[in-house]
C-alpha cells in the first residue's frame, strides 16, 4: 500500500476532477459564513439567478461587526452598516435555510470557535470560510482554507471550488516546551524563523512531540496563525485528543456512527514514512515566550532579547524593518521589555478560548491593571462566555481591573466600537501587528500569548511573565 | 458565460514599491463595512494615502502624472494577510488590470485571477528599473503580455512568470470558474452522497 499524507487522502476523497485549467474540481464537506465576506456572494449568486446548493453543508455566525459592550450590543446597533451587514446574513441565511448561529441562539462567536465547539469541524472534511485564519479547523486534521467572496460564492453554488494543489512541508517540533511557553509562542516562533511568507506555495502538517502533547485548544491556536507565514493551509493529524475533544459535541456523531466516524477519521492521519516535499525541524527548548515589535508577525523576538539592530537584519528585510521601526516608534538594538502600553486585548479566534481565560485568569488573580492601562477580556464565543462565567474567571478578570465583554472579533480588526486612539499600543493575542489592524491608522499592536498579555497590563509595559508571575 | 480573453495589458504603471504590503493597506478594515463591493476603489491603500487631518501624504495613487495607469508595480508577498476579496475588489474599482510583483501572497493571487487581473512575478530588480523608468517617465507604455510570459516598458523587454493554471485561465476566458464547476454537478452529487453529514 502506498504511503499516503493527511493531505493527499483528503484531497484524493474530494477531488471532484480536473479542470481544464489544470486545477483541481475539489469538493467542500463544510462551508463556513460571517457576514463580511458573504453578503456579496449572494448578491452574485441572485445575479446569477443560482441556489445554494447544499444548505444543510453551510453554517454562518455574526462576529467581525458585533458590539461586545453589552450596552452597545441591544439592538439595533449605533453602526448602521453593521446592522445592514447582520441583518443581510440574516435575511440571506434564512432565505437559503442556512443554520444561523445568531446572537439569540447562545451559540453565536467567532466563526472559528464556534465550528469547532458545536462539533461542526470534524477530521478528515474540507472546510472553507472567506475568512484567512480558516487553517484554525486544520487542528482536527480538516483541510480548511481561507477564499475570497467569489469563491464563497462558488462554494454555495456548487460546494465545490477550483484550486491547484499546493506542496506538503512538515513542520516538526520536537523536545518539551518550557513552562511559561505556549502554543501562540510556538507559532511566532516558527513564522519568526520561516518568515511572513516562509511557506508560501505550502500546506504546513505540524507534527511531532510539541503537538502531540498539546491539547485541542493550543492547537487551534497554532493552525490559526498558519498564514501569517504564507500557509494557507496547517493541520495536525487526528488522533485521541482530537477525538476525546468531538465526543459529546452537539454536532459529532453518536451512538453507532460515533465508532464508525472514529475509525474513519483516524485513518485519515498521515502513514508512517509519507511523502513531505520538505520537512524542517525545530527543537521546542529554542522557543521562548516570544513578542512582535514591527508590522508583521515575523517581526519577532523571545521576550528576553533585544530587537534587533539594522544590521542583525538580512539585507533584503531592512527597508521593511525601517519601516516598521518607524511606525512602531520602537529602536533597533534595545529590549523589547520594557515598551509601555495602553491596552491590553485577550481574545480573538487565535486565543478567545476556554483554556486561555483560564490560563490568563490563573495569573491575573488578585492582581490589579497599571493605572492607565485598558484591558479588554473578549470571550471568543457565547459558550465559551458562558463556562468561564461558570467557572467564575469573569470574576477573577473584573476584580483585578479588566473589563469582561461579550462575544466577538472586537479589537482583532476592529471592524466594530473596540477600537485603538491615535498612536496607542496594544499588548494582544490575537494573529496580526498589521498597520492600523486595531481601528487606528496609527495604532500599534504587540502580539503575544494571552499570559504575556496579563502581564503587560499589570505592569503596564511588555514584561516576561515567567520572570513576573515566578513561573519555572 | 463567454469572459474576455486577458492575454495582454497595455497601459501605463503606477508604482507602490515596498515588501509584504498586507491587505489592511490596501483596504482598511473599517471600510470593508458593506454588503456589495461597488464604492471600493476610492478606499484602495487609504490610509497610506490620507493622513489624520485629512490631508494627502502624497501617495503615488495621488500623483497626477501616474492617473490613468491600470498596472501597478510591487515588491515581494505582496497581498499578504486577510483572504479579503474587498482589497482587489477596491484595486480593480481603482482601475487596477495587473500587478507586477516579485511575488504574491496566496490568497490574494486567487482572488485576483478570478476577477481577471493578472498577476504576474518578476525579478526584482526588473520591477526596480521599471519602476525608474516610469517614475522618470509615466508616459512609458507598459505592455503586461500574459500569453507569452513577458513584460514590455519602453523598449525594453522582461521576463515574467504567471502561475501556469492562471495563465491558462486568463488567456482562454475562463478565469471565472463557477460555469465550469456547474457543469460537473452529477459528479458532485456523488460525491457528496459520499460524504458524512454534518447534523445534529
Amino acid at each position: 500500500m502506498t504511503k499516503k499524507s493527511l493531505f493527499d487522502k483528503v484531497w484524493e476523497a474530494h477531488s471532484v476532477r480536473t479542470l481544464p485549467n489544470g486545477q483541481t474540481q475539489l469538493f467542500i464537506d463544510t462551508h463556513l459564513l460571517h457576514e463580511v465576506t458573504s453578503p456579496q456572494a449572494f448578491g452574485m449568486l441572485r445575479d446569477l439567478n443560482l441556489p445554494v446548493l447544499y444548505p444543510q453543508r453551510t453554517f454562518a455566525t455574526v462576529d467581525h461587526v458585533i458590539p461586545t459592550d453589552s450596552a452597545q450590543r441591544q439592538e439595533p446597533y449605533a453602526d448602521e452598516l453593521a446592522v445592514a451587514m447582520l441583518n443581510e446574513l440574516r435575511k440571506n441565511c434564512k432565505e437559503n435555510n442556512i443554520r444561523f448561529f445568531d446572537v439569540t441562539s447562545g451559540g453565536q462567536g467567532v466563526i472559528h470557535i464556534v465550528g469547532p465547539e458545536e462539533g461542526i469541524t470534524q477530521p478528515g472534511c474540507t472546510i472553507t470560510c472567506g475568512d484567512s485564519h480558516t487553517a484554525t479547523h486544520g487542528a482536527f486534521g480538516a483541510l480548511a482554507f481561507g477564499i475570497g467572496t467569489s469563491q464563497v460564492r462558488d462554494v454555495l453554488a456548487s460546494q465545490t471550488l477550483s484550486f491547484a494543489k499546493p506542496r506538503l512541508r512538515r513542520v516538526q517540533v520536537d523536545g518539551k516546551l518550557a513552562p511559561g511557553v505556549y502554543a501562540k509562542d510556538v507559532i511566532l516562533h516558527l513564522i519568526r524563523k520561516m518568515g511572513v511568507n516562509g511557506a508560501q506555495g505550502f500546506a504546513h502538517e505540524y507534527a511531532g512531540e510539541v503537538f502531540d502533547n498539546m491539547d485541542m485548544e493550543g492547537r487551534m491556536t497554532v493552525c490559526n496563525m498558519a498564514i501569517e507565514g504564507g500557509a494557507r493551509f496547517g493541520y495536525i493529524n487526528p488522533d485521541q485528543t482530537t477525538v476525546e475533544y468531538l465526543k459529546g459535541r452537539p454536532y459529532a456523531p453518536k451512538g453507532a456512527a460515533w465508532d464508525e466516524a472514529v475509525k474513519n477519521w483516524l485513518s485519515y492521519a498521515s502513514d508512517e514514512g509519507c511523502h513531505y516535499d520538505e520537512i524542517i525541524k525545530f527543537r521546542a527548548e529554542d522557543i521562548a515566550p516570544t513578542v512582535t515589535w514591527g508590522i508583521n508577525p515575523a517581526q519577532a523576538v523571545a521576550v528576553d532579547e533585544k530587537i534587533p539592530a539594522l544590521c542583525e537584519i538580512p539585507a533584503d528585510e531592512r527597508a521593511g524593518a525601517e519601516e516598521a521601526f518607524e511606525y512602531m516608534q520602537l529602536s533597533p538594538g534595545q529590549p523589547v521589555a520594557g515598551t509601555k502600553i495602553d491596552v491590553a486585548f485577550i481574545g480573538s479566534c487565535t486565543n478567545g478560548r476556554l483554556s486561555d481565560l483560564r490560563e490568563a485568569a490563573k495569573y491575573a488573580k488578585g492582581k490589579q491593571v497599571a493605572a492607565g492601562v485598558k484591558a479588554l477580556i473578549v470571550p471568543g464565543s457565547q459558550i465559551v462566555d458562558k463556562l468561564a462565567r461558570e467557572e467564575g474567571l469573569d470574576k477573577i478578570f473584573t476584580d483585578a481591573g479588566f473589563q469582561w465583554r461579550e462575544a466577538g472579533c472586537s479589537m482583532c480588526l476592529a471592524m466594530n466600537p473596540d477600537k485603538l486612539v491615535g498612536r496607542q499600543l496594544c499588548a494582544s493575542s490575537s494573529n496580526r501587528n498589521f498597520k492600523g489592524r486595531m481601528g487606528s491608522p496609527t495604532g500599534r499592536t504587540i502580539l503575544m500569548s494571552p499570559v504575556m498579555v496579563v502581564a503587560a497590563a499589570i505592569t503596564g509595559e511588555i514584561t516576561d511573565a515567567r520572570k513576573l508571575f515566578g513561573i519555572a | 458565460m463567454k469572459l474576455p480573453e486577458i492575454k495582454q495589458v497595455v497601459s501605463t504603471a503606477v508604482p507602490v514599491l515596498g515588501d509584504d504590503i498586507d491587505t489592511d493597506r490596501i483596504i482598511p478594515a473599517r471600510f470593508m463595512k458593506c454588503i456589495t463591493f461597488a464604492g471600493l476603489g476610492q478606499y484602495a491603500f487609504y490610509d497610506e494615502r490620507v493622513a489624520a487631518d485629512g490631508s494627502l501624504k502624497g501617495h503615488s495613487f495621488d500623483d497626477p502624472k501616474y492617473t490613468g495607469a491600470t498596472i501597478l508595480l510591487s515588491g515581494s508577498n505582496f497581498g499578504c494577510g486577510s483572504s479579503r476579496e474587498h482589497a482587489p475588489q477596491a484595486l480593480y474599482r481603482y482601475g487596477i488590470r495587473a500587478i507586477l510583483a516579485e511575488s504574491f501572497a496566496e490568497i490574494f493571487f486567487g482572488n485576483c485571477t478570478t476577477l481577471g487581473v493578472p498577476c504576474v512575478q518578476m525579478q526584482g530588480a526588473d520591477i526596480a528599473q521599471i519602476a525608474q523608468m516610469v517614475q522618470s517617465d509615466p508616459k512609458t507604455p507598459v505592455t503586461v503580455d500574459v500569453e507569452n510570459s513577458q513584460v514590455k516598458a519602453g523598449d525594453k523587454s522582461f521576463p515574467a512568470t504567471i502561475r501556469p493554471g492562471a495563465q491558462k485561465a486568463l488567456v482562454t476566458g475562463k478565469w471565472d470558474a463557477i460555469a465550469e464547476l456547474l457543469e460537473a454537478k452529477a459528479g458532485i452529487a456523488a460525491l457528496e452522497a459520499g460524504r458524512p453529514k454534518i447534523a445534529l
